[in-house]
């Protein structure tokens, strides 16, 4: 059993950046990686913004030095390259030392690869190695390859967009409960016109920048990217002697039990996941110095979420702001990706500024952070939430 | 402190047939996933028109959901703490080729907002929580086959440290006409015990 | 016009999957959304779809919808005044 799940290892690429430092500096630089798309040839192209990471899959293959006739999707490339920064970044040397265990999340999975070749697979043969991939969890089992650690505990988690969330949640529990004495733990969602596609029928796509928390919001931007966190127990931080970046404090999932999308008028699943967190943490609300809001930017969310907010937090809301308009919304991953953003808040006492705010919500007169703003943090709080109803909420701490 | 967990009731929908605690319920000859699924919805008395707006992954893991919990005679004004977990294999992949099929048709191009939203494995387990008002946490995985290790290892937890009363658990499986579920639920009550072997046991039957 | 509102109440129970109505359970009048018939934001989004394929006509923003698909007569109303297929 271990008392505290240290965060040892980080690893991010996204629409601001190719690694942790380059995504802190376009955070800190109010740096949007939010453009008209360009990889993907889709007849949206004019009317929405995407958050794309500038790499192709020939450059990810020549990177990670794989044979031609691999089948790695997007969604794959992405996680690998994240997780093994995130190793890496962990001064892990022999991985197998200790029982290591990968729990991934992705939504889109090898989809990128299955609507490029859907109509070449029943006349080509060469394309055909990807229907293999297609599966959510191959992308898994292939990050888990590059690490080393196939034959341990792999698994893949697929709950909308709280899926990475949910991983680190897992995560966390296996290394308390003493089953894991380290986890590598994130998500991966690459691009794909399926999601493209399907946003667009829900009227949810922004035809410009996103705008979380506006008045005047008109929906999300959706994004790319990759995050791995790599979770250590007690005993492996003192018998190698660790730099903890900070601690996975808190955690907690419930239902929103309203509708297959939409979130509850008043946010009664992320109310509920808010508070079981702070709970799970022994936490009070006015412990908690920054919120990184899930804030899609529709409509729906950002109420539904400043409501649920104002139900935890009361009259005292502390400083909160969505990083989703520096990346876009990064589905499966975002849970990931703003627990990478939340350790560097720790690490560097800095909160983002929401961008792209102008005008205040009519139904609530609470307001995100708008400028960089320093201040000494302890303990972060990253809400995440998800179609099916689906909605988590982790805290992570300077202290064990 | 006990820490024995029990399953205490299970549901198998599988070759047109449905069964509760290896009593047979219902049976329709037929292959066609649709017609049995709703000739069972009709049978068993649902009265839940949402039903008939689900995919089909949702309409198999529902059904099965439904026959557990209107076993255990719940009140259905009164939120339950009950979480769910299930898994399966194929996704949301039956629903998935659905929506791509719309957009790939450059002649017909008419992607349904109705169906893009089922294109993720855990909606199933949202209408589930709809129907029974159950806040409590839920979570979906992928894997190759039933991973009774997996389910057993965490719903315990789930029990052990009080994040619900019970936990909904199984493997919803579905692809075009081909399905098979198994959910069962995992309490401190129980004759059986919650344990990999027993998991196994129940779904070779 | 009373030919346009049979088929908007068959495509209705069709497109929606009301499967246990038919097209006399619904009047001209009756509210579709909220309390009446039920319907939700998806379904509403399905109706703007069905707009387009079946009408040719394209709503830009959900929230036209609303006074729109208020009921029967108010969608046969627009369909009448604006379709183009």
């Amino acid at each position: 059993m271990s008392k505290g799940v240290a965060i040892t290892g980080m690893g991010i690429i996204s629409a601001i950046g190719n690694n942790v430092a380059e995504n802190y500096q376009s955070l800190i630089d109010g740096k949007k990686g939010i453009t008209r798309v360009e990889k993907i040839d889709t007849i949206h192209k004019d009317v929405i913004m995407v958050g794309e990471i500038d790499i192709t899959n020939e450059a990810f293959e020549k990177k990670l030095g794989l044979a031609k006739d691999n089948n790695y999707s997007r969604t794959a490339f992405l996680g690998a390259v994240a997780a093994k920064q995130a190793i890496a970044d962990a001064g892990i040397t022999n991985i197998n030392k200790y029982k290591t265990g990968l729990i991934s999340a992705t939504s889109v999975g090898g989809m990128d690869r299955t609507e490029t070749h859907y109509y070449n697979y029943l006349t080509e043969a060469e394309p055909r190695k990807y229907i293999d991939g297609h599966h959510a969890g191959d992308s898994s089992q292939k990050i888990a390859e590059q690490l080393g650690i196939e034959k341990s505990l792999v698994t893949t988690i697929s709950t909308a967009c709280s899926s990475a969330a949910n991983a680190i949640m897992f995560g966390a529990r296996l290394i308390k409960s003493g089953q894991l004495d380290r986890v590598v733990v994130g998500g991966t969602d690459c691009m794909s016109k399926f999601t493209i596609n399907g946003f667009k029928t829900l009227m949810i796509l922004s035809d410009t920048y996103n705008t979380p928390f506006d008045e005047n919001r008109k929906g999300l931007n959706l994004g790319e990217a990759a995050a791995f966190l790599v979770l250590e127990s007690d005993a492996v931080v003192k018998a190698e002697n660790k730099t903890v970046l900070a601690y996975v404090k808190g955690y907690a999932n419930a239902n929103d039990a309203h509708h297959q999308t939409a979130s509850s008028d008043h946010g009664d699943g992320a109310t509920l996941a808010m508070e079981k967190a702070l709970k799970v943490a022994g936490l009070e609300p006015k412990d908690i110095d920054y919120i990184n809001a899930h804030g899609t930017a529709t409509g729906n969310n950002d109420l539904s979420e400043g409501r649920a907010i104002i139900r935890v937090f009361g009259d005292n809301v502390p400083d909160f702001s969505s990083t989703k308009a520096y990346t876009g919304h990064t589905l499966a991953a975002a849970g990931g990706i703003e627990a990478v953003y939340s350790v560097l808040a720790l690490q560097n006492n800095i909160i983002y500024p929401n961008l792209n705010f102008k005008t205040q919500m009519k139904e609530f007169n609470i307001t995100p952070q708008l400028t960089l703003k320093e201040k000494h943090l302890d303990v972060i709080m990253s809400n995440s939430f998800g179609f099916g109803g689906n909605c988590s909420t982790v805290i992570f701490s300077k202290e064990a | 402190m006990d820490n024995s967990f029990y399953i205490k009731s299970h549901c198998r929908i599988k070759n047109s047939k449905i069964s509760l605690n290896t009593v047979e319920v219902f049976e329709r000859e037929t292959k066609d996933f649709i017609e049995f699924i709703k000739a069972a919805y009709k049978s068993l008395d649902t009265k839940y028109p949402k039903f008939f707006k689900m995919d089909r992954l949702s309409k198999l893991a529902f059904i099965a959901a439904d026959v557990l919990l209107k076993n255990e005679n719940l009140n259905p004004e009164i939120e339950q703490d009950i979480a769910v977990v299930l898994s399966n294999k194929a996704s949301s992949l039956d629903t998935d080729r659905k929506h791509q099929k719309a957009i790939q048709d450059k002649e017909n191009y008419y992607p349904s907002p109705a169906v893009f939203v089922y294109t993720l494995p855990n909606i199933c387990i949202g209408e589930i929580s709809i129907k029974y008002k159950l806040y409590s946490e839920n979570s979906f995985f992928i894997f190759d086959s039933l991973n009774a290790e997996h389910l057993s290892i965490y719903s315990n937890s789930l029990l052990e440290t009080n994040k619900a009363k019970e936990v909904l658990c199984g493997w919803v499986e579905l692809d075009g006409d081909n399905y098979d579920a198994f959910l069962y639920l995992v309490s401190t009550k129980g004759k059986i015990e919650h344990t990999k072997q027993n998991i196994d046991k129940l779904y070779k039957l | 016009m009373d030919a346009l509102k049979l088929e908007l109440k068959e495509n209705i129970i069709e497109q929606l999957n009301l499967e246990d109505m038919t097209a006399d359970d619904i009047a001209n009048d009756d509210i579709l959304f909220g309390d009446g018939l039920g319907l939700d934001s998806i379904d509403a989004l399905e109706l703007i779809v069905m707009l387009d394929k079946n009408y040719g006509i394209k709503l830009a923003d959900p929230k036209e919808g609303r006074a729109i698909f208020e009921s029967i007569d108010t969608m046969a109303a627009y369909i009448a005044e604006n379709r183009s297929k």
